[in-house]
């Protein structure tokens, strides 16, 4: 019997081992190798931080770099503050048939594709769209007006791709708080903000952190928003590795801006963890 | 705030016009590219020239219909068998994690759990570039040493489903963990108790309980894949799936074709969705 469960152990392991090692841990090494390479001659490479002193000392990259985390925290909040009001009507103000309809009104849209609803927004926002159109028929204004390719279009698209992302753990956490705790704070004088400060909020923090770790890494991993609803000072980080990899074909470069992506996004969310006494098991598992 | 205590009527009034906002913010951009697709009008955009169905049933340029436009079949196509054989992989996998982490105590066992959650929090663009570099390497290796041309090593849809299985793998663990969670053993007991190895055990009493979890997973998985943009933009090749194929047209320009597809994914998708829904209440 020791034997044979040891013998399943080691084959429930296997697939495991492999997936990891081969598609997750190695290729990431193997890019951090590359990331650490500088062509000197034809074919002849040397181990330097020459691909990172380009990347601090370049200010475009820099400033992309820059742009692309605090646009990001900041689509991050905005979500943030619109999901949760929304989160808590499904999870405590609304009951029965309801709640599971309009909970389910919050998925259904999550099932299409990142780029038809980027797409939707296109037609909405351009020059010639649905909302100028709109605005010029009801006289507010008086041209077409373009409200695509700037940041707002970037921020509004980004903050509609995530917002399953934070809808969805909000309102699981939210529904475990039971009622009894927000009547007894009532009970014991408090305003519905003071509860909502000191007894909703408190309680939704796991729920807000596994939702802003996720809205948060798409944003900035974020590829198709950013290209499609920018405009061409808009530069997004993941276009540039775009460009290095697939159109200047610079490896080494692009290899460089992808781990400080990477970099990125693990620095923010464990920072995150940290600050709020999570853990990745416990937000994500 | 909860229907127990007593709010004001216009906190309510306003905290429900909020919503309905919100409801109207989530649909308004699919229904425009719903709505569009029925435009008689080169352009996805005002003023309404009429219904048509040409966008899906015409034959004839400069309306070709989705049914007779052969690159957006073939992408389709692509996306569908690359979709299949992602869900099949990563809910094979899926179901075998789920009983290492649910039955066996190990030492480090709390590393490879987190370590299989990781993929989940590594930008797709980042796993992405870094399945390419890997396998380029390797596929270079091969050549300089043994002068074998590792083809599907090269950019192409192998990589794509390596790509997406990738992460999609822990998201199939994370479903089917949950259920085999709820399993109560004593029943597998049971089983072996009544003469049954463990194989068929786990066969016949075991999986049956899982499959509406694994079901779940697998249509997740085929979603997800079907819809993956930023890992597969790094290792696509010459066979492009549907996502690839509509950004490449859609940064060419928009025609309501593109709406006409867009209606038929969204179509299947929530066909999909529902199925699994009925299904997963029926079991």
């Amino acid at each position: 019997m020791a034997a044979s469960a040891r013998l399943g152990f080691i084959l429930l392991l296997m697939p495991l081992l492999l997936w990891l090692t081969l598609l997750i841990i190695i290729p990431h090494v193997d890019m951090l190798m590359l990331s650490l390479r500088e062509r000197v001659g034809v074919g002849e490479y040397e181990t330097s931080i020459a691909n990172y002193k380009t990347v601090l000392t370049e200010p475009l990259y820099m400033r992309t770099f820059m742009r692309t985390a605090v646009m990001s925290i900041l689509a991050t909040l905005i979500t943030l503050l619109i999901a949760f009001p929304v989160s808590y009507y499904i999870a405590k103000m609304v009951r029965g048939r309801a709640r599971s309809v309009l909970f389910l009104l919050c998925l259904i849209p999550f099932w299409v594709s990142e780029l038809v609803r980027t797409f939707g927004w296109m037609i909405l926002l351009r020059e010639t769209g649905v909302i100028s159109q709109f605005l010029q028929w009801s006289g507010l204004v008086s041209g077409p007006v373009e409200m695509l390719y700037n940041d707002a279009a970037i921020m509004t698209g980004l903050v509609y791709t995530s917002m399953l992302f934070m809808v969805v753990p909000l309102v699981t956490t939210l529904d475990s708080l039971d009622d009894a705790v927000i009547e007894a704070g009532y009970d014991l004088g408090g305003s519905g903000w003071s509860v909502m400060r000191e007894i909703v909020i408190p309680h939704a923090v796991p729920g807000i952190v596994s939702g802003c770790i996720v809205v948060f890494m798409l944003s900035l991993g974020n590829y198709l928003t950013p290209t499609m609803l920018g405009g061409k000072d808009s530069l997004w980080f993941t276009e540039m590795i775009y460009s290095q990899f697939i159109v200047r074909f610079n490896w080494e470069l692009g290899a460089a801006f992808g781990f400080m992506l990477l970099f990125a996004s693990s620095f923010i969310i464990w920072a995150m963890l940290r600050l709020t006494g999570q853990t990745l098991e416990r937000t994500m598992g | 705030m909860i229907p127990t205590i007593p709010t004001p009527r216009a906190l309510r009034v306003i905290w429900t016009g909020y919503v309905a906002l919100f409801f109207v913010y989530l649909v308004l951009p699919l229904a425009v590219v719903a709505v569009f697709a029925f435009n008689d009008s080169q352009f996805p955009s005002l003023p309404w020239q009429g219904f048509t169905l040409d966008w899906f049933f015409g034959k004839t340029a400069p309306k070709i219909g989705v049914f007779h436009e052969r690159s957006i079949l073939g992408a389709i196509a692509t996306s569908a068998i690359v979709g299949a054989c992602v869900a099949v992989l990563s809910v094979a996998v899926g179901t075998s994690n789920a009983f290492l982490f649910n039955r066996y105590k190990f030492r480090g066992r709390g590393v490879l759990y987190v370590l299989m959650l990781l993929p989940l929090v590594v930008p797709g663009i980042v796993l992405g570039i870094s399945i390419l570099v890997f396998s380029s390497t390797v596929a270079n290796g091969l050549w300089d040493t043994a002068k074998i041309d590792a083809v599907f090593l090269r950019p192409g849809l192998v990589l794509v489903v390596l790509g997406q299985f990738s992460f999609i793998t822990t998201i199939a663990t994370l479903v089917i963990s949950a259920r085999l969670q709820k399993f109560d053993q004593s029943l597998e007991e049971a089983a072996l108790n009544l003469g049954a190895n463990r194989l068929t055990a786990v066969r016949t009493i075991t999986i049956p309980f899982l499959m509406p979890a694994i079901v779940g997973a697998g249509v997740v998985a085929f979603l997800m894949s079907f819809e993956n943009f930023n890992t597969t933009l790094m290792l696509v090749g010459s066979d492009a799936p549907l996502t690839i194929a509509m950004f490449d047209r859609l940064k060419e320009g928009s025609t309501p074709l593109l709406n006409a597809v867009s209606l038929l994914l969204m179509l299947g998708s929530s066909l999909l969705a529902l199925t699994l829904i009925a299904f997963q209440k029926r079991s």
